[in-house]
This record gives structure tokens, sequence and C-alpha cells, in this order.
């Protein structure tokens, strides 16, 4: 066991210091810092930067257009990439898809989206679940059927995040109701530019609008378009929802967090003091940060597994479930340390470009105008992604053998 | 970087398992608890057979060398096993103190016999009214000719009643908690006026009360620096506190595999307890509870190898605050899922509970350690 870098580790890690947080636009780093909205722009202009670079998608294999990177590596950039203030990467292309193409799709596929998906030419997004299908994804209903080279697909998706931005939306539609409800499954990519696909936003309790109804009505898709074989897009949901579970966790944003916590508690007051000397705080900082030190060992320990050439178990939704509650904590320990101001919204704060404190709206800090609302919506995060209850269900099953 | 173990280090860990799975169930446990001294010496002769009282001691001491994950890797099969042997008190705690601070000769005379289990030691650090802080101090040791005369007493000194030689702190200057003026001083259990008050603890080890009044110690007992041996007694406790939370991962291990093990088997409703989801949920929640706290655990121990002391306290502060909460909620959490026979004597769970609840109480609990974290340098997050 060893904790210290080596020498190539570590040069690797200037490297990848030195070029993120020289490359970063300081107006998107802003934003992210203070945890402003980000629009598609902000995203694209970041990740062609790192495409250039050759470090947009770390995970895929050399020939494919990835760095050949070390699960070490990996997590240094990972890292980097936080601390740094990038955006997240928007994963359903370059984590998810990507990866489903490289083990299942065809040349032709391959040859037609991942060059896109590694310059964001397209942006994606993921069509699984539905008004009816939530946790129990293989009961879905949006239906495909087949007419000549096409698919007339009909049906509803929910919750998909950013679909208002997308190019395209890989879906799972039921192409058989015979036998076992997985076993009608097919894996299908959606231009969603083709008649009768209609994106309709849901706003969140925040107030923001990243998640979307998407409705498909007689839309014809080429069956070119199947990634997989008919009726066999269970096996490769399961291989994209059980891929690359490594950076689930999101230690290395939570550390960066807790930066953020540790800043706003220097400036909030407490009895004529910074929040930051009163020792009760200190000691809810100290506590979120033995669980996400946990965490991160956890995660170190797989990812060297891996590197050693065993393949991750259902170990990994250890690091979703606690992931995602370690995440949470930080959104109410920031929402603690702003004080009575958590309840201040300013409306504009939901614009693409928020001027700053005191223009027209209330006087709120800087440093406390988005907290209320990062805390409002992170309650997603135990709720994507397989709820943390059906993590715990996989857990009991596969681990415990219960 | 790499956080997993050396084929060597799965060697170690095989070996240990195996011993305490085939040669370790709960009536050898009870068997070795009513001997003399609370342990089986023939078992401990087998340690020291195995190489497992050798570990961390130099090759030309009669060692084998090896850093702290190798101890940490018997120690976790130990608390799955819920050994009662003097390990933590011998080979963490006196031989601990011995290898950071001991002179060449204290070493070469004291280490070869304690690889060869011929000797057994104890740390005294605490007081009654120190509760874990290492420099609340009041036993005393006043210069007498070239040595000292010590005057005081330790409490809950573990497997004081049969160590050859006790180690304690003293005063040598300074005030009830100054951080300066703590000596540590090796002497032998049986010096005119020492008494050792032995029992019993809940958990079932050994410990002993010691009273000082009026020992002499040469020059040659005090180890470490005159005055300085705050720094070596933190780093000593540190250690074993990391130590002893991947021990408690091996316990909560332990804990939780009995449980899934009892609810597959017990019946209610027509069906094994096991197939209800509420049950599952809290089953899950242990096992995640578990590899936290290990993993954590063996970070803490890898960061006590060296001198870079302000990580090493705050890794080892870390872990064991996590194997406090973490053996709480697992310890609780097995008795009532086992409902009635939870609460058994003759049940091995109630024995891994009250074993997870008193580590709690060695070395500092969750909430000292969780004060003493925020006390520290809050810049430094994780890693």
């Amino acid at each position: 066991m060893e904790l210290v870098l080596n020498p190539e580790e570590s040069a690797f890690q200037e490297e990848v210091r030195d070029f993120l947080r020289t490359s970063i636009p300081p107006e998107i780093k802003r934003k992210v810092d203070l945890g402003l909205k980000l629009v598609k722009e902000d995203y694209v202009v970041w990740q062609k930067i790192l495409h250039e670079r050759g470090w947009i998608a770390p995970s895929w294999p050399k020939e494919y257009g990835g760095p050949g990177w070390s699960p070490v590596q990996r997590y240094l950039y990972e890292e980097e990439l936080a601390a740094a203030s990038s955006p997240r990467l928007i994963t359903f292309g370059l984590k998810m898809l990507g990866p489903v193409l490289i083990e299942f799709g065809t040349d032709d596929q391959k040859a037609r989206y991942l060059p896109r998906i590694l310059s964001s030419e397209d942006w994606w997004c993921q069509g699984f679940s539905e008004p009816g299908s939530g946790s129990d994804l293989a009961s879905l209903s949006t239906r495909a059927v087949r007419d000549g080279d096409h698919y007339v697909v009909n049906g509803q998706k929910t919750w998909t995040t950013l679909a208002q931005y997308a190019d395209w939306i890989f879906c799972l539609v039921r192409t058989s109701t015979e036998g076992k409800k997985q076993a009608g499954i097919s894996f299908l990519l959606i231009d969603m530019k083709t008649p009768g696909v209609t994106v309709r936003p849901i706003k969140t309790l925040d107030g923001g609008q990243e998640i979307n109804d998407v409705f498909l009505e007689d839309v014809r898709v080429p069956v070119d378009n199947l990634v997989g074989k008919e009726n066999d897009g269970w096996t490769v949901a399961k291989f994209l929802l059980g891929h690359e579970r490594f950076g689930i966790a999101g230690v290395a944003r939570s550390k960066k967090q807790m930066e953020r916590v540790r800043d706003i508690a220097s400036k909030e007051m407490k009895r004529g003091r910074p929040l930051i000397e009163d020792a009760r705080f200190r000691e809810e900082m100290a506590q979120v940060e033995i669980d996400l030190t946990a965490l991160e060992m956890t995660e170190l320990h797989l990812l060297s597994e891996q590197a050693a050439g065993r393949k991750p178990g259902p170990e990994s939704s250890i690091l979703k479930l606690k992931g995602t509650q370690v995440q949470q904590a930080i959104t109410e320990l920031l929402l603690e340390a702003v004080g009575n101001r958590a309840a201040v919204f300013d409306p504009a704060i939901l614009d693409d470009d928020w001027p700053g404190p005191g223009n027209d709206g209330p006087a709120i800090p800087e440093h406390a105008a988005t907290v209320a609302g990062h805390y409002f919506n992170w309650r997603k995060a135990s709720i994507y992604g397989g709820s943390n209850e059906i993590q715990r269900n996989i857990i009991a099953k596969a681990i415990l053998g219960l | 970087m790499n956080f997993t173990f050396t084929e060597e280090q799965l060697l170690i860990r095989d070996m240990a398992e195996r011993f305490f799975r085939d040669e370790y169930d709960l009536d050898t446990r009870r068997k070795h608890q009513a001997m003399p001294g609370g342990f089986c010496p023939e078992t401990w002769a087998q340690f020291a057979e195995m190489g497992w009282l050798a570990l961390g001691i130099p090759e030309d001491l009669g060692g084998v060398g090896g850093g702290s994950v190798e101890t940490a890797i018997l120690m976790e099969a130990m608390g799955g096993g819920l050994a009662v042997e003097p390990f933590l008190s011998t080979v963490v705690l006196g031989g601990g103190l011995l290898i950071r601070g001991g002179s060449d000769e204290q070493k070469g005379d004291l280490l070869p016999k304690l690889a060869a289990g011929e000797l057994l030691l104890a740390f005294g650090y605490g007081e009654p009214q120190s509760r874990y802080d290492l420099n609340d101090v009041a036993t005393t040791a006043k210069a007498d000719g070239d040595g000292y005369v010590l005057d005081g007493g330790k409490c809950v000194v573990l497997h004081a009643g049969t160590a050859d030689k006790i180690a304690v702190t003293a005063r040598t200057s300074g005030d009830a908690r100054d951080r300066a003026g703590i000596t540590v001083f090796l002497i032998d259990a049986d010096a005119p006026g020492v008494t050792v008050r032995d029992y019993p603890t809940v958990d079932g080890l050994r410990a002993g009360d010691v009273t000082l009044s009026g020992v002499k110690a040469g020059a040659e007992a005090v180890v470490g620096e005159v005055g300085n041996g705050l720094e070596l007694t933190e780093a000593v406790i540190d250690r074993a506190a990391a130590l002893i939370a991947v021990e408690a991962a091996g316990v909560m291990a332990a804990t939780t595999q009995c449980t899934v093990d009892y609810l597959k088997e017990r019946k209610q409703f027509g069906r094994p307890l096991g197939d209800f989801q509420a049950l599952q949920h809290r089953m899950t929640e242990m096992y995640m509870e578990t590899e936290l706290t290990r993993w954590l655990g063996y970070m803490a121990v890898v960061r006590q190898d060296g001198d870079d002391r302000p990580p090493a306290a705050r890794a080892a502060a870390q872990a064991k605050a996590k194997a406090g909460q973490a053996g709480r909620l697992i310890g609780q959490e097995a008795v009532q899922l086992h409902g009635g026979m939870g609460v058994t004597d003759e049940m091995f769970v109630s024995h891994l509970f009250k074993r997870l609840t008193m580590i709690d109480h060695v070395f500092g609990d969750a909430a000292h350690q969780v004060e003493r974290l925020a006390d520290m340098d809050v810049g430094n997050a994780a890693a």
C-alpha cells in the first residue's frame, strides 16, 4: 500500500494541473465556483478545449481516441478537473453511450458517432425513465414497431436531463411483449430533429430547468440505429449502468465543495467571529470529512484492485450510495453556513447571466446566492442513476446473497 | 499510488484468517479467558512461531521487518476472531514505544525477546482524571541521584497483570496538563512499589490499575528523551488507534456476516427473515460501513509509518472516529436483527458487540476524535 505519488504520477499531476488551470475560461470558472447556471455554450467551449488536448474521454481505449491512462492517472485527472473548477463533463455521450458503442456498436456506428461525441458536435441525452417506469425500469412501455427499414416509435420519456440541448437521444424501447419484461427491450438511437419528437421542460423545485419530458409520436427511426441485437437492449442498459462506476462517488467535487464550505464559513459571522472559528461548526465539517475520506479510500482501493487486473464488482454500489450521501451532507453544511440569508431568493439567479448582487435584486452576497437552490436541486442525486434504495437491493442480493 | 495488498500481504491475511476460522471459535475463546492471565500461553507461543510477534521489528533484532500494514492485516483477522491475547499491549504499544523511542540497548535487549514470545509488555498512559488527554499526567517522576522516583497511578492498563514490564508516562517537570515535561519510563512489573490490580474488561480482555509508590527507576529506564515523552506517546497511541480501527473493521465484518447468516436461517411468517427488505437494507448499511471503516483504517495505518506527524494524527483521528461511530451502529443493529438471541451470552454476536463498543473507549472515543479534528488545521481536506 502506497499513498504517495511516484515521480511519474507527480509529473502527470503537475502537467494536468498546469494545463487545466491555465486553460479554463475565467467566466466559466466563476460560474462553477459560485454554482451559477451554465449554458450549452459553456459546456461545449470547455469540452472542445479538453478534446483538443486529447483529454476529453479518459476512460476510452486509445484506438477510439482515449488518452490511454491508467486508473490512477484517471483518478488524478478527476481531482484536477474539480480543483480547477471545471464544469461537469456531460456524461451521456462520454461515459454512457461511448463505452456502449465501443462494446456493442457496429463499425459504422462507431465511425459515425464516436468522433462527434469526442468533439462535442453531438449532444446526447438519455431516454430511459418513463412516467410509469422509474426504479422498475424494465417495465417501460415506449413501443418501437418495425416498418420496413424503420422502427416507428411511440411513447414518452421523462426526467431527461438537458434534452433541450440535445441533438440525439439514446432510448430503451419495447420491441416485444413476449416473455420476461427484460427480454423485449431494444436500445435505439434517435435524432432529436426527427418529426414527432417533442421536448417539454419540467421546472424543478429550485426553479431551474434542466430536466424534460420527451414525447415520441410516430417517430421513424432507421433500423441501422439499433445498438446490439433487437430485444437485447437490457444487456446493453445493464452494461451502461454498471460501466464506469469510478468517479460516480464524486469525491473530487466533494473535496472542492468542502473548500467552498470553508470559504463561506470564513466570510459568515457568528457572535462577532467568523463562523469557521466556531467549534461546533468545525466539528460538523470534520464529520463530513471523515465520511468523505472513508469514501475516497474505498474508491481508491477498488481502483487499485482494477489496476491490478481484478474486475470491479457490485461493490461500486457503495460509491454511488455513500457518494451521494456525502454530497448531500455538504449541501446541508453550505446551507447552514449562510444562516438566515439562505432564504433570500433572487429570481435573476436562474438567468443565463447573473449580473451579481446588488443590481436590482435583493442584496445577497455572491457566495450565498445559489446555496439554497443547490441544496434543493441536489436531492436528485440519491434518486437518479438507480435510487439509493435500488443500490441497497443490489448490495443485498449481489454481495450479501440475500 | 497503490491502495491494495501485495501478494505477501495477501498470504499473511489468508494465514491469519484461516487460523482464527479453524482454531479459534467462541468456545476456545472462553477457555482462554478462563486461564490465569486471561489468555492462552500456548496460543501466544503459536503467534511467535508464525512470526506474528516479529512483525515491524528489524531483522537484525530477531524480527521479520515489515510496516504497519502487515500488523493491521493481522489485527483485522484478530478482530474477526475476537482474540484475547495481549497483542495490542505487547506488540503495538510496548513494541511500538521501543521501536520508535527506544535506545539501541533497550531495543537490542528487549525486541528479540518480544519477537520470540518471551516478553510481555503493557503501557499505562491514562489516569482517572485524564480521560483521553495524553498530556494530563499527574504521576510524577522526581530526580533522585542518577535515577528517578515515581509516584502515582495509571488506570485501565491493558494486560498489565501479565506484563513483565510496564511503560508509564510520568511528569518529570511542569504542571498537570503541560505538554512539556512528560517522560516515558519502562519499569519492571515486579519492582518494589509497583502494584497491579488486575481485572477482566467488559469485552473479555484483561486490564489493570497500576499504582506506583516510591518506585525507583534508573536513567536506563527512560524511553526516548526526558521531558519529550508526549510526542513519543502521541505517535504510539495514534498508530495504535489506526491499527485498532482496522481491528474494528474485522469485528464489524464478522458481525455483519453472522447477522446475514442468522437471518438466512431464521424463519418467521413462513420465510427467512433475510427475505424482508426492511431488514436487508439495514444489513447493507452494516456492510457499507464496514468497508468504509476498513479502508479509512488502512489509510490511517499507512500514514503512521514515517515522521510526518500532523497528517498521521489527523488520519488516526479520522479512522478512530469512524470505527467508533460505525461500530456502534453495526453492533446495535446486529443485536436488534438477531432478536432475542442477540441479547444472550450464548451467541457470538453479543461478544462482537461488546468488543466493538469497548474499542470506542480506548485511545479516545468518536466524540473525542471529532473534537480533536475540529481543533486541528481544517485547511487540509481529505488525503
